[in-house]
């Protein structure tokens, strides 16, 4: 920092530990140092790994790459992963299909294609829907208010994939996996482009992402001043002109943001897109890659796939930032006047009601009716009737089993189930206690060092794995403990719980921080200045003034990575090697392919589990809309 | 005992200069007020003093004990400075009762229990609270909210108060109510005091120096009277005083002996000794100046007082305000602002006679900006000039 008329003094042997002395006398300094050391290690290092693990030969692709690197040995160095994805000359097949057959088209361009197209549409249905939906039910006087702004945020805390389990449940065909839907069931024909693929991901993703702009726009329509639009109306504006030259322009900021969002994240999810996948040759990013990695020979590619989508996700977030960049800050006009006078809908009242009403139907009520109603069925598709009805997928034993397609007993008889039940709850407690722990002090450390370097580097390195979807952000971590590291003292985790476990806080770290940095936030800087002043020194001030104060925030910022947490797919799915690590929503989603109605049934208690502990949260002033 | 001396104190934030060079020597039981608009440097400086700030050049020290010493980073902690601090907030802890606010400071200085509740307590009854003393801060008002964050600062037996626009959040009455009390508590402990205000009315009433800021700098340091009479250059004078002050642009001519100044007022010869002398005068040439004229300085007649200083003028506007009444006059194209005790009725355009007592005038070099003339501090109504 050059200061102008301003000289730094010459460098003492006084000044010199006198400098030493504060820096290393206070705590904070020691805590943002440890801070940056861990986020470096369990950030940065990690993504450099994945990037040198792209050229590193492994054991297990050792054959592959000797037919291009005649001499490569393992651990050495090649361009092999690069040439595959990309197309080396050896790979491109002699068939004349032209761009289709290429290496690169295949591997590459078309997943890339399809994740754009699942994002594209994504965005432009659920923006739309989600931010009039925040508009009616912020600033309209849309009947049953209460009720509806109750329910409305529950389609989003369905997890993305046991709406996809739900979505199988009716347009399951035979023809793949062997089990019949609803409508299949009653000898309807579901044709396949309807029942897998982008349709089918799309709805379901639009059914869960609408979310994004439900919150922001409706967080950006609360913080708007109703005398803004009261001026308006008094120059003279009808309703539409105030909406249009009033109203949208202050919320746009949020809706841009929104879209940013949508996209980065339908792009990202991988889940929804691996079920709802078949026929087998439909590929997103995130199935491809997921493809990959699964092939020893192919880890690599695999790596340089997460690498793609990491660059898709940081470029929309940049975009983001350029578009909306300094406008954003009047998102938050507003300040005294709460009071809001809202607009009367006149004769559109119902026909939005309705609308609002079937959005629920579609995304709430059917979907959990269907995971219910199918949990108790003993042929999935077998129709609702006395007959096909069983409580075996819950509590049935093998011997007498209904139907002799299963091959498990039900949950409850089941000690896989409780194994994983035990393997979730042990995950999520631990790791959002962690998380949460760690999040209020990267909270304290970006609040109280805003505008200086130390709180701008930790916000930064937070902020990286916000930008990757869930398999790309595990993906960098299989590849760093694939092998062991500093000659042995870290050993190999692949497969491990420990791996699952560090992933799920890492990748948590930049919600628990912003959840513990709007904790803070809220703790004036003056009433620790008072302590000082008292004479408290630093871990009093944490222990007497902090934590106190900071308590509810913590529990209800623990409370909302719990429900993530326990509710997480994409981002352990690669992780999960053994049944030995087995949690809920893994172990769902594996029942869909041999037994569905004890998937479902899993699907219901993590739901009912998500419902009950967002009360909580609730209570102590935390909700869902925290937890993007 | 505690006198405070800072020199030479420079504040960055980042590419910001803060506060230039300040000097500032706050003798044993002064009164010391900052006083400045905001974004002055004024509560920076308060906080360098605290220790919560530290400044990247000068130092300051306390009953000569080196406190700052920023060439060598030294720079002891707040705690030991022995000084206190009311923040503008007030900062109460909001899960700490008011005794357990106050009792906070004595707890961690290891002190016995008995004696905790004992001075505690002396506090709350100094500041007439002691009746509040298990109930949370958001269950009491604003202005004995003011008074727990005063109790919790005095309660340690600072040698040396520090308050951050303490009344800035109060409305007018409490205002007036608290500016007496943290007199009386000034005269009854002997305490220094720094006092931070942009209140002119709070620094003039209370201080027995104010330190007048401007622009991270100090522009003046005087006492009260010394700086409401005599403003060191136009801005100064521009900020103290309610209503503010009348500037009347002239002509001056310094003859290196006296300074004559010619305004549509007439001239006025002003004597070698009321010249502020270290400041720049043109000698031997006619120099634009400005006449500074406070409204109470002016004496409103209907019929001729047969006074030397009288000017004919007219009423422009009468404003009568119960114990006073504000009066704009004209004398030829000028217009200024008078302040007449008590209710007085001017009809619009009357003719009146205006007399005016240069003597109580400044004069303002108008290319510096600064006071070359100074106005007499002491005068007897109607007698002198």
């Amino acid at each position: 920092m050059a200061k102008k008329g301003w000289k730094r003094p010459p460098m003492t042997w006084k000044r010199f530990k006198n400098q030493f002395l504060n820096v290393v006398g206070n705590p904070f300094n020691v805590i943002v140092a440890i801070t940056l050391i861990i986020l470096f290690i369990f950030i940065i290092i990690p993504l450099l790994t994945m990037i040198q693990n792209t050229f590193v030969v492994t054991r297990g692709a050792l054959r592959e790459v000797r037919k291009l690197y005649p001499d490569a040995q393992v651990g050495g160095y090649t361009l092999y992963a690069w040439r595959y994805l990309f197309g080396a000359e050896s790979f491109i097949s002699s068939g004349g299909m032209g761009l289709k057959g290429t290496p690169i088209y295949v591997n590459l361009l078309q997943p890339l294609f399809n994740s754009l197209t699942v994002g594209f549409f994504v965005t432009i249905i659920s923006v739309p829907l989600g931010a009039l939906m925040a508009w009616l039910m912020i600033r309209t006087d849309i009947p049953a208010k209460g009720l509806l702004s109750s329910l409305i945020l529950i389609p989003y805390m369905i997890p993305s994939w046991c709406k996809a389990l739900s979505w199988l449940t009716v347009f399951r065909t035979p023809e793949y996996g062997g089990f019949y839907g609803l409508l299949t069931g009653m000898g309807v024909p579901v044709p396949d482009w309807l029942a897998y693929g982008p349709i089918a991901i799309i709805v379901v993703m639009t059914m869960h992402y609408y979310a994004f702009s439900y919150i922001m726009v409706s967080g950006a329509l609360r913080s708007i001043n109703s005398e803004l639009e009261e001026m308006g109306e008094i120059q003279g504006a009808n309703k539409v002109q105030i909406l249009k030259s009033i109203t949208l322009p202050l919320v746009l900021p949020s809706i841009l943001s929104a879209t940013i969002m949508t996209i980065s994240k339908s792009i990202g999810t991988y889940g929804v897109a691996a079920r709802l996948r078949e026929p087998a040759g439909y590929h997103v990013l995130a199935t491809k890659m997921k493809y990959f990695l699964g092939q020893s020979s192919t880890e690599a590619v695999g790596y340089i796939l997460s690498i793609v989508m990491i660059l898709l996700a940081a470029g929309t977030i940049v975009i983001n930032q350029r578009l909306i960049g300094t406008r954003k800050s009047y998102a938050t006009i507003g300040g005294k006047g709460t009071r809001s006078n809202l607009i009367s809908l006149g004769g559109a009242k119902w026909p939005m009601l309705t609308l609002l009403v079937i959005f629920l139907i579609v995304a709430m009520f059917l979907p959990m009716f269907f995971l219910v109603a199918e949990s108790f069925q003993i042929v999935p598709g077998g129709g609702y009737g006395s007959k096909n009805l069983s409580f075996y997928a819950w509590i049935g034993e093998l011997e007498n089993a209904p139907n002799p397609a299963f091959d498990r007993e039900g949950l409850f008889k089941n000690p896989l189930f409780f194994h994983s039940l035990w393997n979730t709850v042990k995950l999520s407690l631990i790791a959002s206690v962690i998380t949460a722990v760690f999040g209020q002090f990267f909270g304290y450390i970006t609040t109280r060092g805003r505008g200086k370097w130390y709180g701008n580097a930790v916000e930064q390195l937070i902020f990286i794995p916000y930008l990757m979807s869930g398999v790309a952000f595990s993906a960098i971590y299989y590849a760093m403990f694939s092998q062991p590291h500093l000659g042995g003292l870290i050993p190999t985790l692949t497969g491990t719980f420990m791996l699952i476990l560090l992933v799920s806080i890492v990748k948590h770290f930049p919600f628990a921080s912003r959840s513990g940095s709007s904790n803070m936030m809220q703790i004036s800087v003056e009433l620790e200045e008072a302590a000082t002043i008292n004479g408290a020194g630093f871990w009093r001030r944490i222990a007497n003034v902090i934590i106190p104060l900071a308590r509810h925030g913590f529990l209800s910022g623990f409370l909302l990575s719990f429900i993530s947490i326990a509710k997480e797919l994409d981002l352990i799915a690669i992780l999960i090697t053994s049944e030995e690590n087995y949690t809920l929503s893994f172990l769902s989603f594996t029942y869909a392919e041999t037994m569905p109605q004890a998937g479902d049934a899993i699907c219901i208690i993590i739901i009912a589990f998500i419902l009950i502990t967002n009360k909580i949260a609730d209570k102590f002033g935390g909700n869902v809309s925290k937890s993007m | 005992m505690s006198k405070i001396v800072l020199s030479h104190i420079d504040k960055f934030y980042g590419e910001n200069h803060v506060l230039r060079d300040i000097n500032l020597t706050i003798e044993d039981g002064d009164f010391m007020t900052l006083l400045g608009p905001s974004g002055c440097g004024k509560t920076t400086t308060l906080r360098v003093v605290s220790g919560l700030e530290k400044p990247q050049h000068g130092t300051m020290t306390i009953d000569d004990k080196p406190m700052i010493d920023a060439d060598s980073a030294f720079y002891e902690a707040p705690s030991k400075r022995g000084l206190n601090l009311v923040f503008q907030s007030y900062a109460l802890w909001p899960h700490m009762t008011v005794f357990q606010n106050v009792a906070f400071g004595l707890k961690i200085k290891k002190m016995k229990k008995a004696e905790i509740e004992e001075t505690v307590m002396h506090a709350l009854k100094t500041m007439r609270i002691e009746e509040y003393r298990d109930r949370y801060p958001n269950e009491l008002s604003g202005g004995q909210q003011q008074r727990v964050a005063i109790a919790r600062a005095i309660a340690s037996s600072p040698k040396l108060l520090l308050l951050d626009e303490p009344l800035s959040n109060l409305d007018a009455r409490l205002r007036i109510d608290m500016r007496a009390e943290l007199k009386r508590l000034h005269k009854e402990t002997g305490t220094t005091i720094i006092y931070v205000t942009h209140d002119q009315v709070e620094a003039l009433t209370m201080s027995t120096k104010i330190a007048l800021f401007k622009e991270g700098e100090i522009s003046q340091i005087d006492t009260p009277l010394g700086l409401y009479t005599n403003p060191i250059d136009l801005q100064a004078a521009d900020f103290i005083g309610n209503p503010r002050i009348n500037f009347i642009d002239a002509k001056g001519v310094y003859n290196g002996d006296t300074l004559s100044v010619t305004s549509e007022f007439g001239t006025y010869v002003f004597a070698h000794e009321t010249l502020k002398l270290d400041e720049e005068i043109p000698e031997g040439e006619e120099f634009e100046c400005v006449l500074g004229l406070r409204p109470e300085m002016v004496d409103i007649y209907t019929a001729d007082p047969h006074h030397k200083n009288t000017v004919p003028a007219k009423i422009y506007a009468n404003q009568p305000a119960g114990s006073e009444t504000l009066v704009t006059l004209t004398v030829g194209s000028v217009e200024f602002l008078a302040i007449q005790v008590g209710l007085v009725e001017y009809d619009m355009n009357q003719d009146v006679f205006a007399v005016l007592h240069p003597g109580r005038m400044n004069v303002y070099n108008k290319k510096t900006g600064r006071l070359i003339k100074f106005a007499k501090t002491k005068h007897k109504a109607g007698v002198d000039d």
